[in-house]
């Protein structure tokens, strides 16, 4: 005689004003496979836990997203954020499909040099750019977008040095209905420092200013606010025309548009709100043909997207290391990834799964990662199925921000893989060993006794 | 076990305890569970009941039971 | 009676003291010429409406809309498949945007509704009633979104003390010093999240309008109504219906330009020199819908029937002088039937 399947008693008590069982039920079906390759089979091969990147997700979405915007405007060009993810295999994904980098140090810089990108496919930005940087880029033809005036006045004073003419925007940053407006950046638009910002390149005569740039915040779900900004870019522009004869070449809109992931506190889950790239696309373009540009002229529009082009390529996959009550009876998973590898998850309420089939009860729960630390908090009350010591769940959409905000806190940073178009696994940055700390470190002679 | 006896259950799984006016609910095991703590069962009989009836190993059934054992405490259902 | 039995699905069984408009709006529909069969959606299982003898025909357990679309249209799905429901009427706030978003979806699956569209029902939100004021001309108190509770040490002029400080969705309190407003901007902000909205408190009498838009700028039914006794919700316990042209004229200019498609209440105070203040656009029907049948315009008849796409003629007439008073009456209930929506999450 065959027996019963097994599913655990629960006894529940029913409270008015909390969700009810047909209204929390959205059943959390496991993850097994990435792209067809077994998560199972990743883990016992790369250990636990373990980054997952799809190369066929970053392909896809870089193409909806190129589309939505080529088929809309004439000169587009995307520059990958190198910030959101530096892994070099992932940038050079990004290249070779036609994308220029995007950077905001000399570290970065040079990383998209080893990446074989040409000097003049380089965006420099952000405020920290020493004088060597400076030199280097400028000679290399790269674009350095002006975030402050000591910057403008280093560039004034390293002039006579330079081989090359230096190819200038100017951030700038303005009300675009969106809060917090991040005013620390770039020169502001409504005082008109941005207009004097201007004045002062163009009457030295030894620069060329060619863009103009944005960045107008990050997970921007209000797609008007770039048209606001446009806007705005282009009334600069045209002042810059009328008064000196030289017009932009292009247009920067930064990056900012949000990912499928949720934020804390929203109401409905992103996947219901989140706008398109069409939607993006739409109001950017719209903007971008609408506002009449010196001489009839199109700048290139230029884009900087980071997360959402590749949160949704990232998965982080790891093993459950405990179950507990709390005090109050609420059920606790400990499992082996924490805000060390998982710093967003401050914000995102991150969707997680199970990697094989679970029972199909499902309860609040919260999920701990395992640094000694009250922080430590993946995911706060989650309907979630129990799983036992040792299942496996694999965490979506972690692809942005993760793999550089990481911090090596307690224990060694994981191997992060990345699987090709062919449904095979490469290993794109090594997991850490204690090797790699100690060559860092250096211990004084007087310290040094056995 | 007259704590239990004091209960309306019925066979879909609900609960409904006078006394206090709250209403739980259980699954099929829980019935199952709560069935031989009327007749008085011991921890041990039950588990191997359990494992008779559905697939489950000692250390899990053990370990659920106990756990669900400790809610029922909780609640005042059984001593 | 019509001959075709339609089967009507309403949201907003919770008649409890702020109630939701879900059982005035299935009264309304019982007392008209339409022959329905009615489906109760309950998002709480102590909704009111689920238990009242002779009210809903069947009522499910829905998800929360929080819980997101796939949720919300697989179960929808499950019920469409029992039920063949012609016509959705929802009625919270909370679950217009997804009843918004998939109308196609559910016309699909042969539901229809009568909704405004996304842009009408976005733009009307409280923290761009400003924007919208200036769109629409329509006269509205000052106001501000704000985002962090050190904006209210010095918000720009001419708003000063007293003003109303509300929540993104719902609630809303009047204040008259700064600690009282960071208070509740900090209760409200942890509730309903960001922005939170400060509007100059007008001095002068609340009067609201219930109203209908085809969609294509003409009002099929429009009753305004003061309210005479409020509770310490802010819902209104009982009140009047009024002969006020100019409020109705303000009624059909929003109507007309904004093109509003669906049910929807304007919240409006009129000062003592007789100017009007629009603070707050409901999106949908409001709770006190049965005052406006009772005074001759069946709202929700005639949504239905707009819903269906057959022709409305606009209604202008109604009685002024029509009074409503809600009360509570407890009701009998079986644990056998909570029993039911409990485990099954039907009854
Ligand atoms: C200048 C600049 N460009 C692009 C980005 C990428 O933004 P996102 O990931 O929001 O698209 C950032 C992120 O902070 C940035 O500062």
């Amino acid at each position: 005689m065959s027996k019963k399947i097994y599913e655990r008693p629960i006894l529940r008590k029913v409270v008015e004003g909390i969700p009810n069982k047909f209204g929390s039920l959205k059943r959390l079906r496991p993850v097994e496979t990435i792209d067809n390759v077994a998560i199972n089979d990743i883990i016992d091969e790369y250990g636990s836990p373990v980054f997952i990147i799809s190369e066929k997700t970053i392909r896809e979405t870089y193409k909806t997203a190129y589309c939505a915007f080529s088929t809309r405007y004439p000169k587009v060009q995307f520059a990958w954020s190198y910030k959101t993810n530096y892994l070099d295999a992932v940038c050079r994904i990004f290249h070779q499909e036609g994308s220029w980098a995007e950077v905001v140090s000399g570290f970065e810089y040079e990383k998209a040099l080893d990446n074989n990108v040409s000097g003049s496919k380089i965006i420099f930005n952000g405020p920290d750019k020493s004088d060597a940087d400076l030199t280097r880029a400028i000679n290399n033809k790269s674009l350095i977008h002006i975030d402050h005036f000591d910057e403008l006045y280093t560039i004034i004073e390293i002039l006579p040095k330079l081989k090359e003419r230096p190819q200038v925007a100017i951030r700038v940053n303005m009300d675009t209905g969106i809060i917090p407006q991040w005013d620390r950046f770039g020169f502001n638009y409504e005082n008109g420092e941005a207009w004097n910002a201007i004045n002062r390149i163009l009457t030295d005569g030894g620069i060329d200013l060619i863009g103009l740039h944005i960045h107008i915040g990050t997970y921007i779900t209000m797609s008007k606010a770039y048209s606001i900004a446009i806007e705005k870019l282009a009334a600069l522009a045209n002042k810059t025309f009328d008064r000196f004869q030289k017009s932009i070449s292009y247009i920067d809109v930064g990056g900012g548009f949000a990912s499928q992931n949720t934020l804390q506190g929203a109401y409905m889950p992103a996947t219901d709100t989140t706008p398109s790239f069409d939607d993006y696309a739409h109001a950017i373009t719209t903007a971008m043909t609408s506002v009449n540009f010196p001489n009839n002229e199109t700048p290139t529009l230029i884009l900087e997207t980071g997360r959402a082009l590749i949160d949704e390529a990232g998965w982080l996959a790891g093993s459950v290391l405990a179950n507990k009550r709390l005090a109050d009876g609420r059920r606790a998973m400990v499992i082996d990834s924490g805000i060390n590898l998982l710093f967003t998850a401050f914000w995102y309420d991150y969707e997680i799964f199970p990697v094989q089939e679970t029972s199909f009860q499902s309860e609040p729960t919260t999920i701990y990662g395992p640094l000694c630390m009250n922080i430590d908090v993946v995911r706060n009350n989650i309907d979630f199925p129990l799983l036992n010591k040792g299942d496996r769940f694999v965490i979506k959409r972690v692809g942005a921000y993760t793999m550089t905000q990481w911090m090596q806190f307690i224990t060694y940073r994981p191997n992060v893989v990345l699987i090709d178009l062919n449904g095979k696994v490469h290993v794109i940055r090594k997991e850490e060993n204690k090797e790699v700390f100690r060559i860092q470190e250096l211990v004084p002679k007087h310290l040094q006794n056995k | 076990m007259s704590k239990l006896n004091s209960l309306a259950i019925s066979d879909n799984g609900f609960i409904f305890k006078p006394s206090t006016g709250e209403s739980f609910t259980t699954n099929e095991l829980g019935l199952f569970i709560i069935q031989f703590l009327k007749e008085n069962k011991s921890g041990e009989e039950i588990i191997n009941a359990i494992m008779q009836d559905f697939d489950v190993d000692n250390v899990t059934a053990g370990r659920d039971m106990y756990e669900f054992l400790d809610f029922l405490k909780k609640e005042n259902m059984i001593d | 009676m019509e001959k075709k039995k339609l089967t009507i699905a309403i949201t907003g069984l919770n008649n409890i003291d702020s109630p939701g408009p879900g059982v005035p709006v299935i009264r309304g529909i019982k007392d008209s010429n339409l022959n329905a069969r009615i489906i109760g959606l309950a998002y709480e299982n102590l909704e009111p409406g689920i238990y009242m003898p002779g009210l809903v025909d069947k009522t499910y357990l829905m998800p929360f809309p929080s819980t997101g679309s796939e949720a919300f249209l697989e179960r929808l799905e499950y019920i469409q498949e029992k039920e063949k429901i012609d016509i959705i009427i929802p009625n919270f706030d909370s679950e217009l945007y997804l009843f918004i978003k998939y109308s196609t979806k559910l016309l699909e699956m042969g539901i229809h509704t009568f909704l405004p569209t996304m842009e009408q029902f976005e733009e009307r939100h409280k923290d761009n009633l400003p924007e919208y004021a200036k769109k629409y001309g329509i006269t509205v108190p000052e106001s501000k979104a704000i985002m962090n509770s050190n904006e209210l040490a010095n918000l720009p002029k001419p708003l000063s003390y007293p003003y109303f400080i509300k929540g993104k969705y719902y609630e809303a309190f009047k204040v008259s010093n700064q600690s009282q407003a960071v208070y509740y901007f900090n209760k409200l902000s942890a509730k309903w999240g960001l922005p939170v909205v400060v509007q100059q408190a007008i001095h002068g009498t609340e009067v609201n309008v219930i109203a209908l838009g085809d969609g294509e700028g003409n009002t099929v039914a429009a009753v305004p109504m003061r309210k005479q006794y409020i509770t310490d919700k802010g819902k209104a316990w009982g009140g009047i219906t009024l002969n006020d042209e100019r409020l109705l004229e303000i009624t059909h200019h929003i109507i007309k330009q904004t093109k509003w498609r669906g049910g929807m209440e304007l919240e409006m105070i009129k000062t003592d020199d007789g100017e009007y203040h629009l603070i707050e656009i409901n999106p949908r029907i409001p709770a006190w819908v049965y005052l406006a049948v009772g005074a001759g315009q069946n709202i929700p008849e005639m949504l239905c029937r707009l819903a269906l796409g057959e022709k409305v003629d606009p209604v202008t007439k109604y009685e002024f002088g029509k009074m409503f008073i809600r009360y509570s009456w407890d009701l009998i209930g079986d644990i056998a039937d909570f029993e039911k929506i409990i485990i099954f999450g039907e009854l």
